[in-house]
């Protein structure tokens, strides 16, 4: 059996009106994990972070990371949810090798984050209300990794290998209400809105969110109804949609195959997709034979969560300036365009920037540092620009150096590559590089004198009013004084010479 | 007097004042258990080892003058559902057959650092499942008092090894009569603690919200010593109280004193018409007799919810169990049945061999419990039925300071009588279950003997969660009145 051919996006968003629905799993970057003091640093050797609970080994029980209740009750918060004053764990029981108890210890109708909504504005600045159900806490499963085959997948697979060190790490889900009426914009919702919830969560200081190493997790549902029939279709969860650009794509895809299915007279079936990155397209997971029955009952190991309105309203204190509402406030103080901004937020340089900018440097200097001779850096040595050693305050204080005369911008560079190389603080590069800016006038002149002596032709253009001919005199200074010279002088010491 | 007969506070005393060593006393035990358990069979495992190296340990610290426990270098016998970084913790199933826990439980931490010998560990029902540890993977638990008849369970080999002389002390689980209906009929004394008294990290799990560790022993004053040892609060389990233990071992020193006056004993209607014995109805109104005499005031109390307690009792359970029992999968540890390609195979596989039918009985159960469209009907209907009888509790506790029952229906029956009739065997909780269900404290003492056929009977008595002391003071001025009239239990010699 083939399936349907798919149906051209246009022809799509003309005929039928697609509805979302998007679940975030957000990996918390607490110390340790959820239920037991182990550590949950990401690519530990396998195995290594375990301990009788996260194993659940008989007679272990879990402790509740309060870390992780702060954490969730600070993400609904900035979700603009009501946090629950009372509510259980449950138990998700299903049968699974990389979980260790076969139950996953859950919240199920006692969420302790409900009922809330973010604003997303999308490219072209109309803002979409996206409502919150629900955000809960859980544990993480283990990870499998099947050995042998073609696919990588659990089956045909020779063997598979268990590792637990994630087993345990706390999760937040956080699960949006339907999103009707986004018409052909709905990739691009669905993508702004993961977006802008990565930024939300980044901010909070609460998780790396990221993506490429499954701290932030997205399943996309989605169906399709008959433009204006106000009958809503059937849905498919589509997982392992790994990156912002694949949540665009993966909405795109499931539009246009749900589509080809319905034209063709075939009914959607409410499954879990796969998303395959390398084609952009969905797969259907292993159908199961039984509807999955989770047998969810209150966790009878552990006390009820029950955070008090001061301490909810103590946490809501905490809550830092929206990351949006913080980019307009930037964007105007620094007086830059749209585009730039984005530019900006692209590179990952807005944090950045603010910081060089609060230890005293001008935005438009710190700007220029960190998307121009910082930006190339970090792409040379592949990693991401807050990934460079050095901090906001380094690059203040040699931009304050070049504002003082001490370097010029060639010399600032190289102070620049000796922080980069570790060679401590710019001044102490400055220092052991003998990087000073030659402004001693009895060297320069020399040197002037010099270069004078041994260009006498350019010499006399000058002495008759080109002075633009001074350049050639001035790089020759430049040469022998190994660039650290203050150029700006040079010129006027040039023009002093040659009219005494 | 031969050691293995001393009472553990006795034995205590003795290797305090370096009257007995500790490892004199250790040895005496363990060949009381080389000589009766084959035919008792209330072991596992023994640690002969490491019980020898830790009387040594306690010899060495009281020569040194070192200040110790209470009850440092008397001998104990574990339950095999605590787990124990030095010996095997099977809870008596082949799944766990041969595992090595890499963790002490707490209970057992909190033993080794009170410098108590564990002797070994004891038998019982599959994962604390049963009355008579008939369910036992390793073969059942015979009653030193007929070695024909069941010790009780699940924690039949406890019991049975206080009532051979094995053991002075011993350590049972509760989660529906477990520690008390087993010292019913071996005529010793067992503590189920108030839900949170005792923590229940490395206890395995039974049923979470009714599972409990307590003390057994001969005397209600051993059992006292052993409480305050294992009680309180623990930051590794959740649910286990933060407030203080109460002091249950002044209590049962003033309760041997023998004055009950100004206290009321309430008599539970509801647990006492059809259903038992003669001998155990007998014992149970002599019983009210003496506490009377004692001085206490014997009131009746109406607990109309109790007539719902077991059906309760056998959906949360076993709704518990299937869950908590999902672990043994043979990924991590435990049997292993390599039938099957697929990993499910190999659990489904594992699962089949490796569980009894009393387990399997009960995850099936409470599977069926938690499923979609039954849930409310029965695990919800249940939970109501929960706080019911929570309440029932709260307005007989207005009536009176402690409850009291008979703790079981009959006496000790004969091995096999009910292994192959579930509802038969699950009767013999029918009074021990709702202080479980809803987490307040009780204990069963010896009553004396039934007429017919001469077995023990216990008393059970009941007092509100954290009331341990009012409870253990009526306990110890009863054992103290009725020992003085008739004689401390003591079962036959067994049979080499
Ligand atoms: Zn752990």
């Amino acid at each position: 059996m083939t399936a349907p051919a798919l149906v051209d996006y246009a022809d799509v968003v003309a005929r039928y009106e697609p509805t979302l629905g998007l679940e975030v799993h957000v990996e918390l970057s607490t110390n340790t994990k959820m239920f037991c003091g182990c550590a949950t640093t990401f690519g530990a050797e396998p195995n290594t972070q375990v301990c009788p609970t996260c194993l659940g080994l008989p007679g272990s029980l879990p402790v509740v990371n309060r870390t992780a209740v702060e954490s969730a009750i600070r993400i609904g918060l900035a979700l603009n949810c009501s946090i629950a004053p009372w509510g259980r764990f449950a138990r998700k029981n299903y049968f699974y090798p990389d979980m260790p108890k076969n139950f996953q210890t859950s919240q199920y109708d006692e969420p302790i984050c409900v009922d809330g909504y973010m604003d997303v504005t999308l490219d072209d600045g109309e803002v979409v209300r996206v409502g919150i159900e629900r955000a809960h806490m859980e544990e993480d499963t283990g990870k499998s990794l099947h050995v042998g085959g073609a696919t990588g997948r659990i089956h045909g697979a020779d063997y598979s290998l268990l590792d637990y060190n994630r087993a345990g790490v706390p999760l937040i889900e956080i699960v949006t209400r339907m999103i009707p009426g986004t018409g052909e914009r709905a990739p691009e919702v669905a993508r702004a809105y993961v977006t802008q919830l990565r930024d939300l969560i980044k901010s909070l200081g609460v998780s790396d969110v990221r993506m490429d190493q499954g701290s932030m997790r997205c399943d996309v549902n989605l169906s399709l109804s008959p433009a204006g029939s106000g009958v809503l279709g059937t849905r498919t969860e589509t997982k392992n949609v790994n990156s912002l650009r694949s949540v665009e794509r993966a909405v795109r895809y499931e539009m246009s195959r749900q589509a080809g299915v319905l034209d063709a007279g075939g009914e959607i079936v409410q499954e879990t997709r796969h998303f395959e990155e390398q084609s952009g397209t969905t797969r259907a997971g292993r159908r199961k034979e039984t509807s999955e029955d989770y047998r969810y009952f209150p966790e009878p190991d552990l006390v009820p969560i029950a955070p008090s309105e001061s301490w909810v309203e103590e946490l809501r204190g905490t809550l830092p300036e929206k990351p949006w509402e913080r980019r307009a406030r930037l964007q105007a103080e620094w007086g830059i365009s749209d585009e730039e901004l984005r530019d900006l937020v692209n590179a990952g340089a807005i944090d950045l920037i603010s910081d060089t900018v609060a230890a005293g440097a001008p935005a438009g200097e710190a700007r220029s540092w960190w998307v121009a001779y910082l930006a190339q850096q970090a792409n040379a040595r592949g990693v991401e620009l807050a990934e460079l050693p050095i901090t906001p305050g380094q690059v203040a204080r040699v931009i304050a150096l070049v504002a003082a005369g001490d370097l010029n911008n060639k010399l600032a560079r190289q102070v620049v590559d000796g922080v980069l190389a570790g060679e401590g603080e710019p001044d102490e590069v400055v220092e052991s590089r003998g990087l000073t800016v030659v402004s001693d006038d009895g060297a320069l002149i020399a040197a002037v004198d010099e270069a004078l002596a041994a260009q006498p032709d350019v010499a006399d253009k000058i002495r008759a009013g080109k002075v633009q001919a001074a350049g050639a005199i001035v790089g020759a200074v430049m040469k022998a004084t190994r660039g650290q010279a203050d150029a700006k002088r040079v010129r006027e010491l040039i023009i002093e010479r040659v009219g005494s | 007097m031969s050691l293995t007969r001393l009472t553990a506070a006795e034995l205590a005393e003795k290797i305090a004042s370096r009257e007995v060593s500790a490892v004199e006393a250790a040895q005496a035990h363990l060949d009381r258990i080389a000589e009766v358990d084959g035919e008792v069979h209330a072991f596992l495992h023994v640690g002969t080892e490491a019980a020898l190296a830790n009387a040594a340990l306690v010899d060495e610290q009281v020569a040194a003058g070192t200040a110790l426990g209470p009850l440092a270098g008397v001998p104990l016998a574990l339950k095999d559902v605590f787990t124990t970084a030095d010996m095997p913790t099977t809870c008596g199933s082949k799944i766990l057959e041969g595992w090595r826990p890499p963790y002490d439980a707490t209970v057992t931490a909190r033993l080794r650092a009170a410098g108590i010998t564990i002797l070994g560990k004891t038998n019982m029902d599959e994962f604390a499942m049963g009355s008579s540890t008939e369910h036992s993977a390793y073969g059942p638990t015979h009653n030193p008092w007929d070695l024909s008849r069941i010790p009780g369970g699940s924690g039949g080999g406890s019991a049975a090894a206080l009532a051979a002389f094995e053991a002075p002390l011993a350590i049972g689980t509760d989660t529906g009569g477990s520690i008390r209906q087993p010292a019913a009929v071996t005529g010793t004394v067992g503590v189920k603690p108030t839900y949170g008294g005792v923590s229940r990290y490395g206890l395995v799990a039974c049923a979470s919200s009714l599972d409990q560790g307590g003390p057994c022993a001969r005397t209600v004053l051993d059992a006292a010593l052993l409480h305050e040892v294992i009680a309180g609060h623990d930051p590794l389990d959740s649910t286990s109280i933060d407030r203080p233990v109460p002091s249950v071992v002044e209590a049962a020193r003033i309760g041997a004193q023998g004055d009950l006056s100004g206290l009321r004993v309430g008599v539970v209607k509801e647990l006492g018409g059809e259903g038992y014995q003669p001998g155990v109805r007998a014992s149970f109104d002599a019983a009210l007799q003496r506490l009377e005499k004692l001085g206490a005031e014997v009131v009746e109390v109406s607990c109309p919810h109790f007539e719902y307690a077991m059906a309760a009792y056998y959906l949360i359970l076993p709704s518990e169990v299937s869950s908590n029992l999902a672990r043994f999968d043979a990924m991590r540890y435990g049997l292993r049945v390599d039938e099957g390609a697929s990993a499910e195979e190999v659990m489904a596989a594992t699962r089949e061999a490796g569980f009894g039918p009393e387990v399997k009985r009960r995850i099936i159960l409470g599977t069926y419990a938690l499923s979609s469209g039954y849930y409310d009907a029965y695990y919800g209907q249940a939970q109501k039925v929960r706080t019911l009888i929570s309440r029932d509790f709260s307005a007989a506790f207005a009536k009176a300071d402690v409850l009291v029952s008979p703790t079981a229906p009959t006496t000790a029956f004969p091995l096999g009588e009910k292994v192959d009739d579930p509802l038969a065997m699950y009767l013999n909780d029918l009074a021990t279950i709702p202080t479980n269900l809803a987490g307040v404290a009780g204990m069963s003492v010896p009553s004396g003997l039934a007429e017919e056929d001469g077995l023990p009977v216990g008393l059970q008595i009941m007092a509100p969660a954290l009331g341990e002391a009012v409870m253990y003071r009526v306990g110890a001025a009863f054992e103290a009145s009725r020992t003085a009239d008739e004689g401390a239990l003591v079962a036959p010699e067994v049979a080499r």
